[in-house]
């Protein structure tokens, strides 16, 4: 902490906090790369070449998600082997990966001694999840 | 369409929409939805879902790069963070309350404007230095980056930031209210208003909206829009895209840069018009 102090933040580059928020973003897309491309290599191997509900599917407006939306079930489901579920569990991962952007940068800002940004982005953490709770009660 | 044929195509259109969303700051929209609605034949809500999947996407997988290579700046973007999150709340507490055929219009004359600024300054490869002001000091926005092209470290000073937040707001609202558009209008205020480098503008932007998507995201997982089988493929093709894109972004030239956004920004002015005109 006492560290931050010497140099003037101004002419510094946030080198540990840029380093900190590359790698966190790179776990996230890495981790939801290897599970979309699991559960689609499934749902090949277990429809075969046709996947015949392409057509039948697309072409009219969604009746019910094609995938569990309770958390606890896509597990299970992806668990069993799902794909559906499985790609959907990646989806999930790869839409998170900003939230938990926002979220890690709150800690790496308090960290770096700056709690006027820490503060910035706790806002935009918690209007982020105002949303979540907004769109969830609006469905 | 066969199931391979349909996952071959939807991936390759994906690449590149990666490559433009990574390079220009947009989430790529502007290539998928007219590519899986009128050549895929997917219902439009189908491809709004793969879309928001879309911007996410690239957002998150050019900022490993972007933000490495100090072309985010990440203090601009996180208090730009706050108009934008708070517009798209007031966009979507909003929809059903306004008449969306208006807003398109105003969006479209003012994307059409700004086409027309962003010509003008076809020439600017970085902004002419100037002194910092209040605001930026006070809020440490100064950064810097080693552009490759030039070869040389690049030092900048964002300018009228308060202007830049109701514009940030508003793009945040219409990407609430109308699902579109928000990436354009954040280089644009980065690039017209705080005249950021193009560079740097167009990396803030892409660490941004996947922010702003995210919260739209959630509610479309909930509804069943996004459809694995078309969401698979874009997901994974535009990851692939964002990163050959991060790559381009840093061996061209800024003004090559301008060039390519001039045309994209004319085409969603007019798409936006003519969603407002037609309906």
């Amino acid at each position: 902490m006492a560290q931050g102090k010497e140099n003037p933040p101004a002419a510094k580059p946030l080198g540990e906090m840029e380093v900190a928020v590359s790698r966190i973003l790179r776990i996230g897309v890495l981790t939801s790369t290897v599970v979309i491309a699991f559960g689609l290599l499934l749902l090949f191997l277990r429809d075969g070449l046709a996947v015949a509900h392409v057509s039948q599917v697309l072409h009219a407006p969604p009746t019910a998600p094609a995938y569990p939306v309770s958390p606890g079930e896509l597990l299970r489901e992806s668990v069993r082997g799902n794909p559906a579920a499985i790609i959907a569990l990646g989806l999930v991962l790869l839409i998170a990966t900003p939230v938990l952007r926002v979220a890690a940068s709150v800690f790496l800002f308090l960290r770096e001694g700056d709690r006027l940004y820490a503060g910035i982005t706790l806002f935009v953490l918690v209007v982020l999840l105002l949303s979540f709770v907004l769109g969830e009660a609006g469905v | 369409m066969s199931g391979i044929a349909f996952v071959l195509v939807t991936f390759l259109s994906s690449v590149l929409a990666g490559i433009v969303g990574a390079l220009l700051g947009l989430g790529g929209g502007v290539v998928m939805v007219p590519v899986l609605t009128l050549f895929l034949g997917v219902h439009i809500y189908y491809a709004i879902g793969a879309s928001i999947v879309s911007v996410i996407a690239t957002s998150s997988g050019a900022a490993v790069a972007y933000v490495r290579d100090r072309l985010t700046n990440l203090r601009v973007g996180m208090l730009l963070e706050m108009a934008t999150t708070t517009g798209a709340i007031a966009g979507a507490l909003l929809i059903g309350i306004v008449n969306p055929r208006w807003l398109f219009v105003i969006f479209g004359l003012v994307l059409l404007y700004s086409a027309v600024q962003m010509f003008q300054k076809r020439k600017e490869e970085l902004p002419l230095p100037i002194e910092p002001d209040g605001f930026t000091r006070r809020f440490r926005l100064r950064g810097s980056y080693y552009d490759q092209a030039l070869g040389r470290e690049v030092t900048y000073e964002p300018t009228h930031v308060a202007f830049a937040f109701p514009a940030m707001f508003g793009a945040g609202l219409i990407s609430g209210l109308l699902g579109i558009g928000s990436g354009a209008f954040k280089v644009l205020a980065m690039d017209l208003i705080m005249r950021l480098p193009i560079k740097v503008s167009s990396a803030t932007s892409n660490f941004m909206i996947g922010v702003t998507a995210a919260a739209s995201a959630g509610i479309y997982f909930l509804r069943g829009y996004i459809e694995p089988f078309v969401a698979a493929p874009v997901a994974l093709g535009v990851l692939v895209g964002a990163f050959l894109g991060t790559r381009i972004m840093v061996r061209i030239r800024g003004v090559a840069l301008r060039y390519l956004f001039v045309p994209v920004l004319a085409i969603l002015a007019l798409e936006m018009l003519a969603r407002g005109i037609w309906g």
